[in-house]
């Protein structure tokens, strides 16, 4: 998709490189804490529900992509003005069956407040940027 | 953990000489950011009796004390540049009683100037943050849409109906204050509840009226011991207890959208001074959005979680009503240029002096002032008090 104006992209970092790799072949990879068992987002360094065991103690596991809305707003003042063409869309923050929160955006859904409902089903919608980036958003289930 | 012990010896060992603000707020493109830092500053130490060569000790957010000092011309002997966002100013205080009480310094400025409206000298934002890599691809910028999400949270706890109502509540009872306050941006402008919920969207589900206004403006605080704040002109109030801290930075980290720090620092800040809710006659809460009050008056132990619509139910907050809120007429009406927490003290400690002309309070003993800050990420609180 092309941007009509330029949009802040996401400057990925060493330890977050896997994730982003992961979104560009449709896949969303997420660390989880070898002893704890929790997953978090965003990738760390080490996982913080056990930083004492440092970077060995996470492995990258691989997300359901299952997830439910957990909550959301309608932006109607673009905040960026690489939004201003996209108004009104969806902000919302989702949680996935890992259970963790990933902000994103619902695509697909006509941006009203009564097409969204709390808890709602979603899958990934990956989207493939020109500049070489792909996001991940949301769709209903 | 904090030893509330140590804290309540603490307790009144510093108190608030002078409070003032730029000279013209509202839309000041002729004045550069650090020109409302200035004049601010100079209108604090006037109303203390002080001038800038009394100075050893400044505090600012947004800007390096390094920048502030220079401009202002002082070589301070302590230095806080503490910018956790809005709430910061709060947060000064408290360090300036723990740096006064200490020994560090005795006259304590803390200023702010901000030129959100003429957007002079914006603030640049590091792309190499978690929230610029993972929420600013999605528009997921600045605080309208984050704290959006939050009442939308919010409202699927508690109740979509009901959190509406109370968001117009405070909005109108505000505006109502800010009637009454000379220098407020809407002090000749009246709102009715249709006009709140007519304005238009800005992030579903706020309103613009949900929404704080951008401004240029500044204000300053000078704070000192409790012997030489016998001399202030204008009397003095003392510094009676304060929390600070943080839980989050982006909105997508944070632990619980509908408890914020507050939930820690107000009960802090009032066993620090050994006061209880019931005693506060003034509750200055940072009103970037409607919902902020709302959710702070819970976090903070106004209310319990859920019924801060019943606090502010039927105009109770407003001109006259049994709990006085934001009486300068907040961020929401007064003014906001961007980091508003200063204000709240400002206005604490003119209703505690009895400078609040028009719209002063009967008997204003103890107020609590509530800044919070970033994406609901900060929160300071202080207590304040005069005999």
């Amino acid at each position: 998709m092309t941007n009509a104006t330029p949009k802040p992209q996401p400057l990925p970092q060493p330890e977050s490189d896997r994730y982003w790799d992961g979104l560009k072949n449709e896949e969303i990879w997420l660390q989880r804490s070898k002893a704890t068992g929790k997953f978090q987002f965003y990738p760390r360094q080490v996982s913080i529900s056990d930083p004492e065991s440092g970077p060995d103690g996470i492995e990258w596991v691989q997300a359901s992509g299952n997830a439910e809305l957990f909550t959301f707003s309608i932006v109607h003042a673009a905040p960026h003005i690489g939004f201003v063409g996209d108004v009104p869309y969806i902000a919302a923050l989702v949680q996935l069956e890992e259970d963790v929160i990933v902000p994103t955006n619902i695509v697909g859904i006509d941006p009203e407040p009564e097409n969204l409902r709390i808890g709602m089903a979603l899958q990934p919608v990956f989207e493939h940027n020109d500049d070489g980036h792909t996001l991940l958003k949301f769709t209903s289930a | 953990m904090p030893n509330i012990q140590r804290l309540q010896n603490l307790s009144g060992q510093a108190h608030i000489v002078g409070v003032g603000e730029s000279n013209k707020l509202g839309k000041v493109p002729e004045k550069s950011p650090l020109a409302h830092h200035s004049e601010a500053a100079i209108n604090a130490l006037d109303d203390a009796s002080m001038q800038l060569s009394d100075v050893d000790a400044l505090f600012t957010a947004g800007w390096s004390t390094l920048d502030v000092a220079e401009y202002l011309g002082i070589q301070p002997r302590y230095t806080d540049s503490t910018s956790v966002g809005g709430s910061s100013f709060v947060i000064h205080v408290a360090h300036a009683l723990a740096a006064i009480a200490a020994g560090y310094c005795e006259v304590a400025l803390i200023t702010h100037g901000q030129s959100g409206r003429s957007d002079r000298a914006p603030m640049a934002r590091n792309p190499g943050t978690p929230m610029a890599q993972f929420e600013a691809p999605y528009g997921i910028i600045g605080p309208p849409v984050s704290y959006a999400m939050a009442a939308r949270r919010y409202m699927h706890e508690y109740g979509e109906d009901r959190t509406r109502q109370a968001m117009a509540e405070i909005a109108i009872s505000t505006r109502k204050w800010a009637n009454l306050n000379p220098m407020a941006y809407f002090h000749d402008v009246p709102a009715t509840f249709d006009d709140y919920h007519n304005s238009r969207w800005v992030a579903w589900p706020f309103h613009l009226l949900d929404c704080c206004l951008v401004t240029d403006a500044g204000a300053a605080i000078v704070i000192t011991t409790p012997e030489r704040a016998r001399n202030a002109k204008n009397g003095s109030v003392k510094i009676l207890g304060a929390g600070e801290g943080h839980d989050h930075s982006g909105i997508s980290q944070m632990p619980d959208l509908t408890r914020a720090f507050g939930r820690n620092t107000g009960p802090q800040a009032l066993e620090m001074a050994g006061v209880t809710y019931s005693d506060i006659d003034l509750a200055m809460i940072y009103d970037s959005f409607t919902y902020t009050v709302l959710v702070s008056l819970e976090n903070l132990g106004f209310c319990g979680p859920g019924e801060g619509p019943d606090l502010v139910a039927s105009q109770r907050t407003a001109p006259g009503g049994e709990f006085p809120l934001n009486t300068n007429g907040g961020g929401l009406s007064y003014t906001h240029p961007g980091m508003y927490g200063i204000f709240t003290l400002v206005e604490a400690a003119r209703q505690l002096r009895g400078q609040a002309g028009e719209r002063q309070l009967d008997n204003c003993n103890l107020a609590v002032a509530h800044g919070t800050g970033g994406l609901l990420s900060s929160t300071g609180t202080v207590v304040l008090g005069v005999e």
